[in-house]
């Protein structure tokens, strides 16, 4: 059975958007997703999304009865997780049609209350005694490690912002689009040294939704599912196992290339998820594109850029693009508007992507190999 | 040393033997008497071998700079540090932990990856968190 993306669609704006709620941010997703695919609620049998206000008012809210849901909820990976999962209840019979929303009002946050982490939490009596003041301070952690392990530099790690930038400077739906330097990013403000501003993702306002279903169910050309895998390591960022290879982004990837029966030549378009500049370096050696301390000057180099060997976070990614707070979903838009042809910075002959997405700070993965044809 | 407005973590069943013990101002870690490795943070079982057969130890407290960021945006309570390091160290045992660096001005270059640490205390309200300094003793 051959599972594809049958519809795919962001919010009609993206950033700053006060006026619109979380679940508004949902719907408007989902509905413009079901036009995309050019299907209506009733086709739909299956609902997964994570988050607020979760997936029984979601298929409430558009009049879905819904034979399967999905509420896993692993962080900014969660999209890729709930397109495999929903591959696999759909091989198992349990529905046929599969609706993945998100939205968040990341930036205004309209609807959006923040989770309580308590004191008595695990992070709440081990992390969060130290000042930790959100991901800008946890996710960034382990990069100093990396930098002294791999001879990383400071330059080479701006650059992954630098390149990300030339991709949104084509992007007009990007909420950044001025080309940058490396002395620009050095310049910006210091966040969490090593991390400058402009090296930390954006925090904005936006939703996107995905419909999943069989090759005879699709009605316009879908974007195949050849492969998926997911893992996860640690719930709390310092008790990662080594802070220069995340264990969760080789497991998913590993099982995604090995179901999809491809190798790294064949891949034309990658995505990684991009909360902080360091995490592309961490994808690319992970998912075994490049060997370790590789990655900062295969960047450097240019060959993610655009003309490059390896086209990667074409749409700009968290670091220009957007970046709502589950980013996951936005990086695999960018994929099938890529494979489908459409996208705004479009690589040529664009066959197979890759999509890694993570979930918290490396505590969750997810990998997913898309075609724009069956094999 | 007291810091009343830092956030002050609440101690739970598994884990207060290793709150206990800061307050006596032993750091303590779990060690599995099957795989004889030791491990954080507390758990019932060793994650190494799935052993239940553990115990609590006391850690000699020293450890080594595993890596760090230096915060520019203070978190609640932390208002009048300045930039500070969140830091995450390794024990000579072998495991890690988060905490802060003190006793020593926070810049990059006093600050090299794998420097020797001690740990020492800091009490908030009812709770002492374990903090590390340099092994020499404070530098400032």
């Amino acid at each position: 059975m051959n599972i594809v993306i049958a519809g795919a669609a962001e919010t009609d704006e993206l950033g700053k958007l006060p006026h619109m709620s979380t679940a508004q941010l949902h719907l408007q997703a989902a509905r413009n997703a079901l036009a995309d695919a050019g299907m209506t609620k009733d086709d739909i049998d299956g609902v997964a999304t994570v988050g607020v206000p979760g997936p029984i008012q979601i298929a409430h809210a558009l009049g879905i009865a819904p034979a399967w849901l999905d509420g896993t909820g692993v962080g900014g990976s969660s999209f890729l997780f709930h397109v495999r999962h929903a591959a696999a209840a759909i091989r198992a019979g349990m529905c046929t049609t599969v609706l993945i929303t998100h939205g968040e009002s990341g930036r205004s946050r309209v609807g959006a209350p923040r989770p309580a982490l308590g004191p008595d939490s695990l992070i709440g009596q081990f992390e969060l005694p130290y000042g930790v003041l959100g991901p800008p301070t946890m996710f960034t952690l382990t990069a100093l490690r990396y930098m002294k392990e791999t001879g990383l530099t400071h330059e080479q790690l701006a650059e992954v912002a630098v390149a990300q930038r030339r991709w949104a400077h084509r992007n007009p739906r990007a909420m950044y689009q001025d080309m940058i330097t490396v002395e620009d990013v050095l310049a910006s403000r210091m966040v969490a040294y090593p991390f400058h501003l402009l090296e930390c993702c954006l925090v904005t306002d936006g939703g996107g939704a995905l419909i999943v279903t069989t090759e005879e169910r699709a009605r316009r050309s879908p974007v195949h599912l050849l492969g998926s895998g997911e893992s996860a390591e640690s719930p709390i960022i310092s008790q990662m196992e080594d802070f220069t290879t995340s264990a969760a982004f080789r497991r998913s990837g590993e099982a995604a290339f090995a179901e999809a029966g491809i190798s790294h030549d064949d891949v034309d378009h990658l995505m990684i998820y991009d909360a902080f500049a360091h995490v592309p370096i961490y994808g690319l050696e992970d998912l075994g594109f490049v060997k370790r301390g590789e990655a900062g000057p295969f960047i450097a180099e240019g060959h993610t850029s655009p003309g490059g060997r390896l086209p990667l976070n074409t749409n700009g990614g968290g670091l220009s693009y957007t970046h709502t707070g589950m980013y996951g979903m936005f990086a695999i838009q960018e994929s099938v508007r890529q494979l489908r042809g459409e996208a705004a910075a479009q690589v040529p002959d664009a066959e197979v992507s890759v999509v890694l997405g993570n979930g918290g700070m490396f505590a969750s993965a997810a990998t997913l190999v898309l075609a724009g044809h069956r094999p | 040393m007291t810091a009343s407005h830092k956030p002050v973590p609440k101690p739970t069943p598994e884990t207060q033997p290793f709150w206990d013990g800061t307050a006596e101002g032993l750091l303590r870690i779990q060690r599995c008497s099957a795989c004889s490795r030791h491990y954080f943070y507390p758990r019932p079982a060793c994650p190494h071998c799935g052993s239940d057969d553990v115990t609590w130890v006391t850690s000699c407290g020293r450890a080594t700079l595993y890596s760090y960021v230096i915060s520019h945006r203070p978190a609640p309570g932390f208002e009048q540090e300045g930039p500070y390091a969140i830091a995450v160290v390794e024990l000579e045992e072998g495991v890690r932990m988060m905490t802060n660096i003190v006793g020593v001005e926070i810049m990059p270059e006093n600050l090299p990856l794998d420097m020797e640490l001690r740990v020492v205390f800091e009490q908030r309200g009812d709770v002492h968190v374990p903090l590390f300094e340099p092994a020499g003793g404070p530098n400032r």
